[in-house]
């Protein structure tokens, strides 16, 4: 049985009279592949966010990696998001006038220490090496969310947390990346990730379904998994 | 260790550069804010410093600023005359004249010849209208007369005129018994008294008291009247503001006691007032463009994190901290700041030198204490003007600027 990650327990978020998250229960274990569905307005993004510390619950508390985050306040949120947290994002964010390998090299420096060696072969494994001097804006989507991925798992994160990471993506570069996460996963990376696309929801281990900000289905896929790996593989 | 902080600072210095470098397009019209602000300053502290200077040279066509008599009776020689030449300092005059004061009888009505140093005088007055020319020390029966007695006497340029007198050291001496009257009077004109014609050569015009003097060669007037040099007064042109001008006469009267200086007042103190009110003029001015710049360098930085917001929030939510972010905006505002104030000086001194060229007629010396002065004026401008945008860096929430859309 492997260790519990990350845990929300009774998380509510609340804008005015709008419940965004609604008395939410989940628990991850390290390692689990994660996908988060649900309609638009239902709470993804708020959930990923309270989780990614870059936000707080109004109610209930949020336990990563031991520590309850909803108690820290947003100095310390910025050091457990920088050491635990590894964020890609729908639009990329890259700084645009910063190559590929030194837009990796900046998680570095803010995480610890800049090192090209590391940064290169961080694009290495997403297979960017040779696109490593370019800026953002001479790179394709896929690319540059290749670089994305490179940067958010460089300082070796406890969990991998994405909102929409293919949502910009074609076919092709959505595949590249999901193969992408299927080796993290291997690797024993815990990934999080929100998507409307019901292909990259499917290959997860487990997928939660929200809706009002209920948890209103949690689907175990473990038993299908290596199928879904399989049959890409044969593809 | 220090490798591992080195290589922080490389990372921090290769964000900064290279948010300004490619993103230079969008940063020319803060460094040129900044540039045309450390031009007009660097310009105008160059002025400011030189001013004084220009202004004291101008001021000198105004006439002589320090009057110089004798102590006692005794006139001024030869050897203090030089000495105070010396003492003064060759740099500092523009002109330098000694005037000897002689009563002369032309028709029987007594008038007054200054002898002097012509060419000095003219250095020392050059606001006077001379119609004809100034006399010289070659032909020095060549003289000038003022207006007022030209129009007594009816004296046109190229008129001659005779002068008598009786010479210097001499009283009329007693008749003698054994001599007729007329011969008494032939002897007495022969030893003791001296007569010589005059060509006018220049009308001097000048509103005063000038108008009443004939004046002529020292030396000259020297030889006619059968003395040695001895002037009753030296009128100076100097360089120098009132307080130069006062500690200047404190010396005078400490190493040459015969003489007695005495500043014109009326003059340096009016040209402490223009030198005053330009200054205040050019302080003012300065300080507006400080203001004007700080404005501009403030927007541009008001505009430059509003633009750049999702990159703010990027690396906040990569884990930097407020500081560290701010840190590196305030880094390009000095790098801004540097870049900017180094052209500035350059830009600035050329602008002086024109304006001095222009106004004054003379160039100026490079400072070149300016261009660090400038550089450190400009990079505390832009890092205080950048203090408040810079802090907006705290109000931005990753999770709100980086949400999908
Ligand atoms: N800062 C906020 N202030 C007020 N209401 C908010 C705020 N952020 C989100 N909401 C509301 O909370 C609800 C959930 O928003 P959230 O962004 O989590 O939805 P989502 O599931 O990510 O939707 P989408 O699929 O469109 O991205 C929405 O109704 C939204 O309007
Ligand atoms: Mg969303």
């Amino acid at each position: 049985m492997s260790r519990k990650i990350l845990e929300l327990k009774n998380v509510s978020k609340i804008y005015g009279n709008l419940k965004a998250l609604a008395d939410i229960n989940l628990s991850v274990n390290a390692g689990d592949w994660l996908s988060i569905m649900g309609p638009s307005g239902s709470g993804k993004t708020t959930m990923i966010n309270i989780i990614g510390c870059m936000d707080t619950p109004s109610i209930g508390s949020v336990i990563l990696d031991d520590i309850d985050i909803s108690k820290e306040n947003a100095a310390s949120l910025t050091r457990i998001r920088r050491d635990k947290i590894g964020l890609i994002f729908q639009q990329f964010h890259l700084i645009s006038y910063l190559t590929a390998v030194e837009n990796v090299m900046v998680a570095q420096y803010y995480h610890s220490m800049p090192d090209e060696q590391e940064a290169m072969e961080a694009l290495e494994k997403v297979g960017l090496a040779d696109r490593a001097r370019h800026l953002p804006a001479q790179l394709s989507g896929g690319e540059q969310q290749r670089v994305c991925i490179a940067r958010a798992l460089i300082n070796s994160p406890e969990i991998l947390l994405g909102d929409e990471p293919t949502g910009n993506l074609d076919e092709e570069n959505e595949g590249i990346v999901v193969d992408i996460f299927r080796r993290l996963h291997d690797e024993g990376v815990t990934i999080i990730i929100v998507t409307h696309d019901p292909e990259v929801g499917d290959v997860a281990q487990r997928k939660i379904i929200l809706e009002h900000g209920k948890i209103v289905d949690d689907i175990d896929q473990s038993a299908t998994f290596g199928e879904a790996l399989k049959l890409r593989h044969n593809n | 260790m220090a490798s591992r902080h080195g290589s922080r600072r490389r990372m921090y210095m290769k964000m900064v550069s290279s948010s300004l470098i490619r993103r230079a397009s969008r940063l020319i019209i803060a460094v040129l804010a900044i540039a045309i602000g450390a031009t007009i300053l660097s310009g105008l502290v160059t002025i400011y410093y030189d001013i004084p200077e220009q202004l004291g040279r101008e001021f000198r066509s105004y006439g002589a600023n320090l009057i110089i008599l004798p102590r006692g009776e005794a006139k001024i020689t030869r050897e203090t005359l030089n000495s105070l030449r010396d003492l003064i300092g060759e740099n500092k005059i523009v002109g330098m004249a000694p005037y000897r004061y002689q009563t002369v009888k032309i028709n029987e009505q007594p008038y007054i010849i200054a002898g002097t140093d012509l060419s000095q005088a003219e250095k020392n007055s050059p606001f006077w209208y001379i119609e004809g020319s100034w006399g010289n020390s070659q032909e020095t029966s060549r003289v000038m007369v003022g207006h007022e007695i030209a129009q007594t006497l009816n004296l046109k340029l190229g008129d001659t005129f005779t002068v008598q007198g009786v010479k210097y050291g001499q009283q009329a001496e007693a008749s003698r018994q054994d001599l007729s009257a007329e011969e008494n009077q032939k002897r007495d004109l022969a030893r003791q008294n001296f007569a010589k014609k005059l060509i006018v050569q220049g009308i001097v015009s000048t509103g005063g008291a000038e108008e009443g003097f004939i004046f002529a060669d020292v030396d000259m007037l020297d030889e006619l009247i059968g003395d040695t040099f001895r002037a009753d007064v030296i009128e100076c042109s100097i360089v120098a503001d009132a307080g130069e001008l006062t500690n200047l006469s404190t010396k005078i009267e400490r190493e040459i006691p015969e003489l007695q200086p005495r500043a014109v007042r009326r003059l340096t103190q009016s040209q402490d007032i223009v030198l005053g009110k330009l200054q205040a003029l050019v302080l003012l001015v300065t300080v507006v463009v400080l203001i004007i710049t700080m404005i501009s360098v403030y927007t541009t930085m008001m505009a430059m994190v509003a633009e750049r917001r999702r990159e703010i929030a990027l690396k906040k939510a990569l884990g930097a901290e407020n500081k560290l972010v701010m840190s590196e905006l305030l880094g390009e505002g000095v790098l801004l700041g540097f870049i900017g104030g180094t052209l500035g000086v350059f830009l600035g001194f050329e602008f002086a030198l024109r304006v001095s060229l222009n106004v004054f007629g003379r160039g100026i010396n490079f400072q070149w204490a300016l261009i660090p002065a400038t550089i450190a004026v400009f990079i505390t401008i832009t890092v205080l003007a950048s203090i408040i945008p810079v802090r907006k860096v705290m109000d931005i929430h990753p999770a709100i600027v980086l949400k999908g859309e």
